[in-house]
């Protein structure tokens, strides 16, 4: 690691950690309808708001008509981007002339906007129209941010409340968040990205002449538009065996061959590949549009979805290191202060202190690992270059992996690097920090939630070792609280490994993978992972806009989101009825040393127990064959 | 009880072993349903093994191992179980029919026991079987409780009072009284004890409810995690070209279900929870449910009576301070005299502090010709008269004060019919200061003015002062003090540790209770206390979420322990109180309130400690099974072993013998924590973070390195007796 680098990851966790007191406070104020700098201007609106829209600010819900809130809001935005998606062709805003979107990918890209997972399977600038990239993607950024920290404050406040029914109000939390929290601080993160160069503009793409036309292959297409397949044979590449059957060693690597695949009854296994055809390329189209402004939402609010395929790899997207690292700081600053404002809501800062540090040595913990083995040569590639594939050459390795892991711990998903590309243990480490929950700085709101399930099957297991019933936060666990916290937890673990076994069992999931091998199957693993967790960082390599997995994410990714608000509300409204006991010598304390890694210990043997086979037959094992000299 | 009914272990185990297999009936099997997946897994194995080409000894030895798992939790089970039903058998046996001499229209009428009605009276003389439970209506008598307490030495009931109440089932042993029915045949304290033993009203309590939620979705968590490693498996058998490699046979899988699903605590769950209530009947407390022991870790206030409980229940004296002019010895000498004749508390313990602190003996007094003035409550002191010459003496012995205690002490003083010759030589009194100052007047001496400061200032101290008199000379006063007994404020420093805060409640005024709870070390006190104002404590501290334990004996109590968390009512107390706790103290002993707070934290404990336990394991079980299952994938060479044999970091010798000794780990783990379960983990009072500390050191940390170790003996075993490859 270089000098400027170690200055980096300094700066990237100083400014976070130093940022997450003031912002945090800022947002507690808010939320609790304190005044702030910002009331001058944004409380008359926010009365305004109320008066047209007929809400009565004061009015509190239970924690199910909370619920009902939360998911009837994402549910009229699902309508709504459904409808734009489909219809974007004759919509206002389209200079590119952009086709309307299938019904499929419509329905996953809307339940993924509005469920803050901002997964995408299309290529964003050669998909969507600037109306749909603006009024149901940008729109959604923003929404589905605010109305997941409005649920971690219904959180919070209830935890905080004793003997009473009611959580908040849903509404109230939503405007509140958006005007004096998302919006400012979206519009201020915005200036200098575009100071930077990132493109903020509503003119159509230009067109460039290129200095060197060239040929490319492109998929052949029939006169209505559909792609022509054709069957093939199967091959594998596989060791060479000598007549021993030992494999035959090259330059130390085992040579490989191609192996035509055949089923037991020893007929070829067929495979449904495009057919290409030569194209001759001479101009190049320039995509532009608004992004500065999509570039903040999507980063401070966990978004991830970006204008671009290749999302924050693009030059315009992220044209600078400054921008670079404002793009990075941007992913974390946000859920940082979000677990400060929790502790201020429940009043128990040092809880939440102890929350952020066991986030943060998981996060530090899973950059180094993956830092580690992408910063070492592969194995099968002579040289001594570290892992280039699939990086940005002006980004380089560290940058790369500290935002691999930073957006996967942090449910945000943007990527500047390709995850598929990682050497296989360090893309696991993206996996493992999805797979855990993306708990760590919880996301906005969401990967809190998930943080505070775990805590409390902390709390419940070591409560009982210290011989008390246990007690969160002075309020005692029954049966309710307990079996909400495990629904939390594992519902969103079963709804990531069942669809990746339907996966690699059907041909329309296998017929998406790009590479094979155990490869293949961290990339299914990986996108029902993400879908599960609401992250909605790709892994790359998997074709996934197609029927198949369209809509198998767009339901996980509603379970994935859906299923922890409502065990998450269903816990606290339970716990805001009960009387809050004061704590005593033999109550369990939540923070601390001791606490800390107990909790530590939870999730990651929970995460552990539950995904370490599928990560064998995956990762680990292409790690091990990538030991032995076998690529995929 | 339990201490006196003898078990033979043998017979226990027998009867347990029948028990577990009893156990196997899926009637029972569906009530524990970790355990219900591995018996499932186990039937599956088994039909399985009549498939074509299934009979091998790896999977006869796997079916072998999933039943004895099964059986294994069962026998758990059947023997936290048996010492109960061994109890209830020998309680059983004391509810036999006995007839009652039943009084009906004031006349006595032979009835069978068992057609009592509340509301009857009966009577029941000397070595007769008490029929019902009952409150004692008229008279007095000295009772046989030991079936149920196991005390052999007789209690007195009277009527009146606390301690009215009688018991099926047990024996008068003197005199006769007429006793009203409480409780009808069936519903009696004896059937209660039986039932409670007997588990039948066993319910699930709370935090076993919560804990078993946990564990049965962790179970199903771990059946999907299984059942999506064929697919997986399958996809990459296809890639690597290796058809068939991975080893997903059933037996295979489910025996990684059943050894990643937590059976260590699943197996043992139901057996903690009876050991602890087990536990509690032999330290000789009844508990009316499971959700009492659970409630009594958690407790957060203590309420405790003074009298009995902190302090030794009578004032004892402490000290002799002379009046101006009089030696300390003689004061000492005249207070003894004056006590000599004392039977109650006090006064023996003026004798005894003379005794030890003046060296004066007893028997010196017998050579004196003395007549003894006992104490009432209209001249308020009592002492002797000395003469020159023998006096006639009343037999103090036969006095039936010497049974019946204090409480009859006051309402019937010993008659002194015989009236003395002569004229005394000396006439020593000692009584409350008052009634002295006034006799001493009377007689012509003058009690000083210094004196009566002092007399106030213990009392200000929460003291009781005696002023000692010789006719009309003031001799000085005796301190008397209740004393607190000798360990108990390291008790309650012990309690305050576990974050139990203490409150005593007396009668005393604010004085003198405030200086016991300081000398005691209480947290709090209530002075001048009225039942009602327990009862509103007990509210208030509920308000605020906390959960409460109170004693109590008397029927004034009743409505306090209905209310409180924890109840506990004292085996000599009234009807009406035995029934308002949830717990009932056989041996009548206040300071097993902290034993029984202990015994519910261990319940808590054990659970959690198992639990914790049992997760870890799963982590070796990975490592056994897992390069096991996958070991041969991607081998590069036929035969050759592929990168996931690199797990396999035990060098378990075959995938057989490795998935063999996670089974049979698995299974004997199981068995080796029947005695942690029975007996509980320890509990020190230590502070919540270092007791987490230490127990996820040892179940948590330990869990995770103890099963590497001995699936790796299992597994070197098997392969050395040849029943794995």
């Amino acid at each position: 690691m270089t000098t400027i680098e170690i200055i980096q990851i300094v700066l990237f966790f100083g400014l976070g950690i130093a940022l997450t007191p003031p912002v945090g406070r800022f947002m507690a104020k808010v939320y609790k309808g304190e005044k702030t700098i910002l009331h001058p201007i944004f409380h008359p609106i926010e009365n305004v708001i109320y008066r047209l829209t007929g809400i009565d600010p004061n009015e509190e819900m239970t924690w199910l008509t909370y619920f009902w809130a939360v998911l009837l809001f994402a549910t009229v935005g699902f309508a709504a981007d459904l409808a734009i998606f489909m219809t974007q062709q004759w919509l206002p805003l389209n200079p590119q002339k952009l086709p309307n979107c299938s019904w499929h990918l419509a329905f996953m890209q809307a339940w993924s906007f509005t469920c803050n997972a901002d997964w995408q399977s299309y290529a964003g600038e050669t998909t969507m129209s600037y109306f749909s990239q603006i009024f149901a993607i940008m729109v959604h950024q923003f929404l589905s941010g605010a109305s997941g920290l409005a649920v971690l404050v219904a959180v919070g406040r209830a935890l905080k409340r004793a003997s009473v029914k009611t959580v908040g109000n849903f509404w109230v939390d939503l405007t509140r968040g958006l005007l004096y929290f998302v919006l400012p601080i979206s519009v201020l993160w915005a200036i200098p990205l575009a100071w930077q160069g990132v493109p903020q503009t509503w003119k159509p793409y230009p067109t460039a002449s290129l200095m060197e036309p060239y040929t490319t292959q492109v998929q052949k297409t029939d006169d209505k538009g559909n792609n022509v397949t054709t069957n093939i044979q199967l091959v594998l590449q596989a060791p060479k065996l000598d007549a021993k059957g030992q494999p035959m060693m090259a330059n130390g690597a085992a040579v490989m061959i191609d192996v035509p695949q055949v089923d037991s009854k020893g007929l070829p296994i067929m495979t449904n590949v495009p057919v290409m055809v030569d194209a001759k390329v001479d101009t190049q189209p320039i995509p532009i549009g608004p992004v500065a402004s999509l570039e903040s939402i999507k980063q401070l609010f966990t978004n991830g979805g970006g204008w671009y395929n290749v999302n924050s790899a693009h030059p315009y997207e992220n044209p600078t290191p400054l921008t670079n690292f404002l793009e990075l700081l941007a992913i974390i600053v946000v859920p940082m202060a979000q677990v400060y404002m929790f502790g201020l809501l429940v009043g128990n800062k040092k809880h939440a202190w102890c929350l952020f540090n066991v986030m943060l040595a998981l996060f530090v913990l899973s950059f180094i690992v993956a830092w580690y083995y992408e910063s070492r040569p592969n194995p099968v590639m002579a040289g001594a270059m570290p892992n280039m594939e699939g990086k940005e050459q002006r980004i380089g390795v560290m940058n790369s992996v500290l935002w691999g892991t930073s957006c996967t711990a942090i449910d945000n998903g943007s990527v500047n690097s390709m995850h598929d590309s990682w050497m296989p243990l360090a893309g696991m480490m993206p996996m493992w920090n999805i797979m855990i929950g993306e708990m760590l700085f919880g996301g906005i709101g969401c990967g809190m939630y998930c943080m505070l399930f775990h805590v409390i099957i902390t709390v419940f297991i070591a409560g009982l070792m210290i011989g008390r019933t246990p007690e969160y936060l002075g309020k005692k666990l029954d049966a309710w609280v307990a079996t909400w916290a495990v629904i939390g937890v594992l519902v969103p673990n079963a709804a990531c490994l069942l669809p990746t076994a339907l996966a690699v069992e059907v041909p329309q999931g296998l017929s998406s993978m790009n590479n094979g091998g155990p490869h293949g199957l961290s990339e299914v693993l990986y996108c029902f992972a993400e879908a599960a967790n609401n992250n909605g960082s790709a892994f790359a390599g998997l074709n996934a806009n197609t029927p198949f997995y369209n809509i198998g994410a767009g339901i996980v990714i509603w379970i994935g989101r859906f299923i922890p608000i409502i065990s998450i509300l269903a816990i606290v409204g339970r716990l805001a009825s009960k009387k809050t006991v004061e704590a005593s010598a033999g109550t369990l304390p939540t923070h601390g040393l001791t606490f800390g890694l107990t909790l530590t210990g939870v999730i990651c043997v929970v995460a552990a127990l539950t995904f370490f086979p599928a990560l064998c037959l995956g990762p680990i094992v292409e790690h091990g064959l990538m030991l032995a000299g076998r690529a995929f | 009880m339990s201490t006196k009914i003898e078990f033979k272990y043998s017979e226990l185990f027998r009867q347990a072993v029948i028990d577990a297999f009893k156990k196997l009936h899926p009637r029972d099997e569906i009530k524990n349903l970790v355990m219900f997946v591995v018996w499932l897994g186990s039937i599956w194995t088994t039909i399985i093994l009549f498939l074509p080409g299934q009979l091998n000894l790896f999977n006869i030895q796997i079916c072998f191992w999933l039943w004895f798992t099964c059986l294994f939790a069962n026998f758990a089970e059947a023997m936290a179980e048996g010492r109960g039903k061994a109890h209830a058998d020998a309680l059983k046996k004391m509810r036999t029919k006995t007839m009652a001499r039943a009084i009906v229209d004031d006349k006595e009428v032979q009835i069978a026991s068992s057609d009592l009605k509340v509301g009857d009276y009966f009577v029941c003389e000397a070595g007769e079987l008490i029929p019902a439970d009952g409150e004692i209506e008229e008279g007095i008598a000295t009772v046989d409780e030991s079936a149920i307490t196991g005390e052999s030495a007789p209690v007195v009931r009277e009527s009146g009072g606390d301690r009215s109440a009688v018991t099926g089932g047990t024996r008068v042993l003197s005199d006769r009284i007429v006793v009203r029915v409480t409780a009808e045949a069936g519903h009696s304290f004896l059937d209660r004890m039986i039932e409670m033993i007997e588990g039948a009203r066993r319910q699930k309590t709370p935090n076993e409810i919560a804990l078993n939620i946990v564990l049965v979705s962790l179970t199903a968590l771990f059946i999907v995690v299984v059942f999506v490693l064929p697919p997986y498996a399958h996809y990459n058998e296809n890639q690597a070209g290796q058809k068939g490699v991975v080893l997903t046979s059933i037996p295979v899988l489910l025996s990684l279900i059943v050894c990643l699903i937590p059976t260590t605590i699943g197996g043992l769950l139901s057996a903690i929870g009876i050991a602890g209530i087990d536990r509690l009947m032999r330290r000789n407390v009844l508990a009316t449910s499971g959700r009492a022991v659970e409630a009594a870790g958690d407790v957060d206030v203590l309420l405790l009576d003074k009298t009995g409980t902190i302090t030794l229940g009578n004032r004892q004296a402490t000290e002799f301070i002379p009046a101006p002019g009089v030696k300390v010895e003689e004061l000492a000498e005249a207070a003894q005299l004056a006590s000599l004749a004392d039977e109650t508390p006090e006064g023996r313990s003026i004798a005894v502090l003379a005794k030890e602190k003046y060296g004066l003996r007893g028997q010196e007094v017998a050579e004196r010709f003395a007549t003894f003035v006992p104490f009432t409550a209209q001249t308020r002191m009592s002492g002797v008269d000395l003469y020159a010459e023998p006096q006639p003496q009343p037999d103090v012995k036969k006095n039936e004060m010497a049974i019946t205690g204090r409480s009859k002490a006051a309402s019937a003083p010993p008659s002194l019919a015989i009236e003395p010759t002569g004229h005394p030589i000396r006439c020593i009194r000692k009584g409350a200061a008052e009634a002295m100052a006034k006799l001493v007047k009377e007689k012509g001496g003058q009690v000083d003015q210094s004196m009566m400061n002092k007399v106030d200032e213990i009392s200000r101290q929460g003291g009781t002062p005696l002023l000692v008199a010789d006719g009309g000379r003031p001799l000085g006063i005796i301190h008397l003090k209740d004393i607190v007994k000798g360990g108990i404020k390291e008790r309650f420093a012990q309690l305050r540790k576990m974050g139990i805060s203490t409150v005593m409640i007396t009668g005393d005024n604010k004085l003198t209770a405030a200086a016991i709870a300081a000398e005691a070390g209480v947290d709090d006190y209530i002075a001048q206390a009225k039942p009602e104002d327990k009862l509103a404590r007990i509210r208030k501290e509920q308000e605020g979420g906390k959960l409460i334990a109170m004693i109590g004996d008397g029927t004034n109590d009743a409505p306090a322990l209905a209310q409180a968390d924890v109840g506990v009512a004292m085996n000599t107390g009234t009807q009406a109180a035995r029934e308002a706790g949830n717990m009932v103290d056989l041996d009548s002993n206040p300071t097993k309130l902290i034993e029984v707070v202990e015994i519910g934290k261990q319940l808590l404990m054990t659970r959690g400690a198992l639990t914790t336990f049992s997760i870890a394991n799963d982590v070796s079980k990975y490592f056994a099974i897992l390069p096991a299952m996958f070991g041969l994938l991607y081998a590069a060479s036929a035969g050759g072993r592929g990168p996931l044999d690199k797990l396999n970091i035990m060098y378990l010798h075959s995938p057989q013998s490795a998935i063999l000794a996670a089974v049979i780990f698995n299974a004997l783990i199981i068995v080796a924590l029947i005695p942690l379960a029975l007996k509980g983990v320890k509990y020190r009072p230590l502070g919540a973070a270092v007791i987490l500390r230490n127990n996820m050191l040892i179940y948590g940390i330990g869990g995770i390195i103890v099963p590497f170790i001995f699936i790796k003996l299992i597994d070197m075993l098997l392969v050395l007796v040849h029943l794995a490859p």
